[in-house]
């Protein structure tokens, strides 16, 4: 390995790493989802207009 | 050293397995065939049904990708996708095709319609089942009708919008149907070796190639006088038309220098190159074209 390069992640700490960023994206996802859920139920009953 | 298959997908190769290039065209056709449908839904409604409609059309990529991991693996275009470079395991893709289009239709169904819905299941099976299972390693028609499952989205965005089928949306199908055989043959004369490599039995590949290029004039043909026929059935303005004829002038020119071409070997296939990017320009143009007819001349 030359100076300056990065060590290679033990595998413990990649499947921590991977499953922390896609837990992460399901939280954004999921929060999205709820927000959008509660737009279409507003336009469904007409309350926008 | 790590196995990438044994560790948890990356999510940025999830993303990948959604074939998020064909997506950006399948979210523009069918955000176009929403705004150029006579009713507007709320804003949130369409939002959601061309969200549902990227969805599923990603759902379709990685089932794709799922079933056709050993092609990929064969030819250089795709051998460092996730599935044959193995950093996603099958069984991971599997679920996660299945489950955002499962997820994709029961959205559409409670944001949009039932119809759109039901669209929306059949061009995802369509693709799936029909093109990659059946057609693909079956036969060179397969992207002749393999193509209607690309064609689905302006029909299942104006349905989204109306909630009936009427004469302008399955015209806009019938040209995306018929825009895919001198699209996708441009392509697959130059990754020719790509395809026999992995014995898909691609037009230039079993018919050879000057016979795939006499028939990319022939559909070119055709799909420039369908782009027009809106037109004078009165069902677009001039907008619209005099884009379409433009156009299809350009598309048709350039497939006759397809067919003038004498070239086998890929890096002499530069009219081929050319045909290939302007298709896709093509379909953007004349795209736009008919939301800016149906919005100033309405």
């Amino acid at each position: 390995m030359s100076v300056g390069e990065k060590a290679p992640l033990p595998e413990e700490e990649m499947i921590r790493a991977r499953q922390k960023a896609r837990a992460r994206i399901t939280a954004w996802l999921l929060a999205a989802f709820i927000v959008l859920l509660f737009f279409i139920t507003i336009a469904k009953t007409g309350l926008h207009r | 050293m790590t196995n990438p298959a044994a560790l948890p997908a990356d999510w940025r190769d999830l993303y990948a397995l959604t074939k998020p290039g064909v997506m950006r065209l399948v979210v523009f056709t069918a955000l176009c065939g929403l705004l150029a449908a006579p009713v507007m839904p709320p804003a949130v409604i369409g939002f959601t049904a061309i969200l549902c409609i990227a969805l599923g059309a990603g759902a379709a990529g990685a089932l794709n990708q799922w079933y056709e991991v050993d092609l990929d693996a064969k030819m250089r275009r795709t051998a460092n996708r996730p599935l044959p470079a193995g950093r996603v395991d099958p069984q991971t893709a599997l679920h996660f095709g299945v489950g955002l289009g499962a997820f994709s239709v029961i959205f559409m169904g409670f944001a949009a319609n039932v119809l759109a819905a039901v669209l929306l299941a059949a061009s995802i099976l369509f693709y799936v089942l029909i093109y990659t299972v059946w057609l693909k390693r079956r036969t060179a028609q397969n992207i002749v009708i393999g193509g209607a499952a690309g064609a689905f989205p302006p029909l299942v965005g104006w349905v989204a919008a109306t909630g009936h089928i009427s004469l302008l949306p399955v015209l806009l199908f019938a040209i995306i149907f018929l825009w895919t055989p001198p699209h996708f043959w441009a392509l697959s004369l130059f990754v020719r070796s790509d395809y026999a490599a992995a014995n898909v039995p691609m037009m230039p590949v079993v018919a050879g190639v000057q016979s795939t290029r006499r028939q990319i004039a022939v559909y070119s043909v055709i799909m420039a006088v369908a782009a027009v026929a809106p037109w004078p059935l009165h069902l677009t303005g001039a907008i619209y038309g005099i884009a379409a004829a433009l156009l299809g002038a350009v598309f048709v020119g350039l497939s006759l220098v397809v067919l003038a071409n004498q070239a086998t070997e890929p890096k002499l296939m530069k009219p081929e190159k050319r045909l290939f990017a302007f298709s896709i320009l093509y379909l953007f143009v004349l795209f736009a074209a008919l939301v800016a007819d149906r919005w100033l001349l309405a």
